[in-house]
């Protein structure tokens, strides 16, 4: 068998001695797309920021395609949530997508003509290079997602974590998203994404993790989008199901008026 | 007739740039370079303050190199000893520890345990300095307000022909090894002061990065000391920064900016030193403030008056 993209095993985060996050197993393989799904405050970002170590786990490992993440580092890439950043910062558009590039560089080798090639290549990608000398704090939410996307774009790396790509951005940016997810897929990269919305979450990824605190199930989309195991992630939350339900009959309703 | 008006105002004008001379061109000449040296590093480190939101922490740096100053110099019995910059390094990555232990650790939010840390580390120096007053050449107005001109008392080293005084040439070291871990460390600060999440993901430790930054700013605040004291060092650390950030978008343009405030601030606190017969220290100061001033209504970036400006091409668009 192939070695697993990611695996984790008993891997356990917790704050203030409060565990958010409680032995996860799971082994994801090379080259899906894969959704994160979970209530609020489930550990979806806690699980990726301690699979990445910028959250310290207090437990359990991970691997990446076989490997410690120390010896894996340069072949994953981590796009944060975009709340995360201060976006009045002192940066330009380009600035942020040569990041994508520092990783590759070492601590201080200065990024040279390759590194801004590939930065403008992956801007283009996401039709940011006409605002490449944009401060981006001039940006609106989806551009910026753009931003970030481009960055990690320029890291190249064989897998991705995600935190909310699709959060607060425009209807085409999230298709130019998901457009851009599944051309990794289909160039062999393995892309985890946090997701929040559960009624796309279906139709855009291979595989779906469901998590809350625990890992509640994992497996192939068809398999784990089921009413039971959805009910077992968002527990007693009925009303998120109802209102996913709600939504599905209009929706069903719009198609056959 | 007009021509003499003319003439009678060139010589005004040579004249008042000539004032400061007064007090002999080579001292003139140090008393700049040393306002410079003191706030350009201040200045370049203030900006990634800024950026990280720790202007605060600047603050309480400033404040608890007190005690390791103290500490050291009953060592050593020496204020130039270079063992005072260790002292104030571990005062100032002390206070940075304390800080981020009483915030992680316990409930109490960070500027709460900011506020915690630093008086408790300054109140400890006062005590020590009360304490061995006889021994420790420190006096307390020197400490709270700086004595820039006192560098013109002090032993000098000859250099050049010159002699440079001690003072001076510690802080032209410092400043120039703060500049060059700026230079040699840019991408490494700008990635962990914006995204230390992605920092952290490609292995840049931000943790480290933070606590080596705190370190060079503790030793550059302790240079500063004798010649700004503790409360105006703060002034020199977020002011040109703050206004810099007001008149440019770009970080490498926003530094650069940040080094030509001191440098104006340093010249311009001298004619006011001068004119006024004040405290050089505060002079530069009043001056950096004057410049923030113009920055805030002046500023390219964010200015008021281009955001007038702006505002009023929209709706002009809109009509």
């Amino acid at each position: 068998m192939n070695i697993p993209a990611l695996e984790t095993h008993d891997l356990t985060v917790t704050y203030h001695k409060r565990p958010v996050l409680y032995g996860v197993d799971v082994a994801i393989p090379e080259g899906n797309l894969v959704g994160i799904i979970g209530p609020n405050g489930a550990g979806k970002s806690t699980f990726i920021k301690s699979i990445m170590g910028v959250v310290p786990s207090s437990g359990g490992w991970v691997k990446i395609f076989g490997k410690p993440l120390k010896e894996s580092l340069h072949r994953v890439g981590y796009v944060p949530q975009r709340e995360s950043v201060d976006w009045d910062f002192p940066v330009t558009v380009m600035d942020v997508a040569l990041m994508g590039t520092y990783g590759r560089l070492g601590l201080f080798r200065r990024p040279g003509k390759k590194e801004r090639m590939i930065a403008s290549e992956s801007l283009d990608k996401l039709g940011m290079l006409p605002y490449a000398n944009r401060q981006i704090g001039n940006l609106s939410g989806g551009q910026q997602q753009r931003v970030f996307l481009a960055r990690a774009l320029a890291q190249d790396s064989d897998l991705y974590l995600m935190d909310e790509p699709f959060a607060g951005v425009d209807a085409a940016t999230e298709a130019a998203i998901i457009k851009l997810l599944q051309e990794m897929r289909e160039n062999g990269k393995t892309v985890i994404v946090v997701h929040h919305d559960l009624q796309s979450a279906q139709e855009y990824f291979d595989m779906l993790l469901l998590l809350n605190m625990r890992l509640v199930a994992f497996g192939e989309t068809k398999d784990i989008f089921t009413q039971e195991l959805l009910h077992k992630t968002y527990g007693g939350r009925l009303t998120v199901l109802s209102e996913i339900a709600e939504k599905a009959a209009k929706q069903g309703k719009d198609v056959q008026p | 007739m007009v021509d003499l008006r003319k003439e009678q105002q060139v010589i005004n004008m040579v004249e008042w740039i000539e004032r400061p001379f007064i007090l002999g061109a080579e001292d003139v000449f140090y008393l700049v370079m040393m306002a410079f040296f003191v706030a350009l590093p201040c200045s370049q480190l203030g900006a990634f303050l800024v950026l990280r939101r720790m202007s605060l922490v600047g603050d309480a740096i400033s404040h608890s190199v007190l005690p390791g100053i103290v500490v050291a110099f009953l060592f050593t019995e020496d204020l130039s000893s270079p063992w005072l910059l260790v002292g104030a390094s571990g005062a100032g990555l002390l206070v940075t520890f304390m800080i981020e232990m009483i915030h992680s650790k316990t409930r109490v939010k960070q500027d709460a345990a900011i506020g915690i840390a630093f008086t408790s580390l300054f109140a400890i120096g006062v005590i020590l300095v009360s304490v061995y007053a006889s021994k420790v050449h420190i006096d307390a107005d020197c400490v709270v307000y700086g004595k820039l001109v006192s560098i013109l008392d002090h032993d000098s080293v000859t250099m050049l022909g010159y002699d440079v005084p001690k003072p001076l040439v510690t802080s032209a070291i410092v400043a120039i090894l703060t500049m060059l871990t700026v230079i040699v460390c840019y991408r490494i600060l700008l990635l962990s002061s914006f995204d230390p999440g992605m920092a952290a993901s490609i292995g840049y430790r931000p943790r480290i990065v933070h606590y080596a930054l705190m370190a060079v700013l503790s030793m550059v605040v302790v240079t500063s000391f004798q010649a700004v004291g503790a409360i105006l060092v703060i002034a020199l650390l977020i002011i040109p920064a703050a206004s810099a950030y007001l008149c440019s978008h770009r970080l490498k343009v926003m530094l650069l900016l940040s080094g030509v405030h001191a440098l104006i601030s340093s010249v311009m606190g001298l004619y006011l030193y001068v004119w006024m017969d004040c405290s050089f220290a505060a002079a530069m100061v009043v001056a950096g403030s004057i410049l923030f001033l113009f920055a805030w209504f002046f500023g390219p970036a964010d200015g008021i008056i281009i955001k007038a400006f702006h505002r009023r091409s929209i709706s002009l668009g809109n009509d």
